[in-house]
């Protein structure tokens, strides 16, 4: 299993997702740079949080043009793993990868805490490490995070299982109280359709070692891990 | 040469929590009859005259659905001007 984590201008929870990788999971892992056209093998891809191209135009527009995207869309067409955290799920939603949109937070803020998430389905190659409706400690920090889509995207999401992360209470409440940013269904993770690219907004690589608080982030790479 | 005065805003139904916040402050100041207020992002783009009006709307729609706009919350609106 070898992962592969793109950098690009602006990006600054690479190093945090190649260390997780490397050092707390122990697999194969290398840096994509985004001006590269083709990929190496690679089984998994994260695009990783930060604010590339500094946020200009919309959070992810520009980075959804960089020259190593059509590679990244035809890897994820072919079926291979890609995850896109934070900055990194705005880059996929720009590309088309995944439906819907993320605006501002509700409330104009930038939030940055750990928020609790309920592990909405578990039977996908990201969360099969985890427990139908288990709840996980992670941090958020974003400004730009509320997931818009409407109603009958929505509803496809609900009726294809591919909403896998929602905001919830520390006992797995799914209500308006537990959405930090407004997001609709309390999204904070979903899939595509053939279930290979996840975009989420927390930070699972800022929660894989006991130091920092949490290790509930490291069941997605281990469950990417598991299906080598 | 050409002039492209291009406005993207959010489409209706999309939160614009900036403008409620800026609305808020103009009725806070004693603005007492503003409706509604929206914010947007605005784009200026000259183009060469060497090529057909019809060729520059084209152009604008492309560069608008492509990258300037989110067809998913936002909407374009644009204004092409003749200019020395």
């Amino acid at each position: 299993m070898k992962f592969g984590v793109v950098v690009f201008p602006g990006s600054n929870c690479d190093h945090d997702a190649y260390h997780v990788i490397k050092h707390v999971l122990g697999a194969r892992v290398e840096y994509i740079w985004h001006k590269d056209t083709t990929l190496r093998l690679f089984d998994a891809i994260v695009l990783p949080g930060g604010f590339s191209y500094g946020d200009y135009l919309r959070a992810g527009a520009v980075a959804c043009f960089s020259p190593i995207m059509p590679a990244i869309v035809q890897f994820a067409a072919r079926g291979g793993k890609v995850i896109g955290i934070c900055n990194g799920f705005q880059v996929l939603l720009e590309a088309g990868l995944l439906p819907g949109a993320l605006i501002p937070n509700n409330h104009m803020r930038f939030r940055c805490q750990e928020v609790y998430l309920r592990v909405s389905n578990n039977a996908t190659a990201f969360t099969s490490d985890y427990e139908a409706g288990q709840v996980l400690k992670m941090p958020i920090a974003h400004y730009c995070g509320q997931y818009f889509a409407d109603d009958g995207t929505l509803e496809q999401l609900q009726d294809q299982e591919r909403i896998v992360f929602q905001y919830c209470s520390s006992e797995g409440e799914v209500n308006s109280a537990t959405n930090p940013n407004g997001s609709r269904h309390n999204i904070a993770g979903i899939l595509n359709e053939d279930k290979n690219v996840l975009g989420m907004m927390p930070h699972p690589e800022r929660a894989a070692e006991q130091v920092l608080g949490s290790i509930d982030g490291l069941g997605i790479f281990k469950s990417l891990l598991g299906k080598d | 040469m050409w002039v492209a005065k291009i406005v993207v805003t959010y489409k209706e139904g999309i939160l614009d929590p900036e403008a409620k916040t800026i609305q808020h402050t103009l009725e806070t100041l004693g603005y007492k009859n503003i409706k509604e207020l929206e914010t947007g992002k605005y784009f200026e783009i000259k183009l060469q005259s060497n090529i057909e009006r019809s060729e520059v709307e084209k152009l604008i729609r492309e560069i608008c659905d492509r990258i300037l706009s989110n067809p998913v919350i936002q909407k374009y609106s644009y204004e092409i001007e003749e200019a020395e």
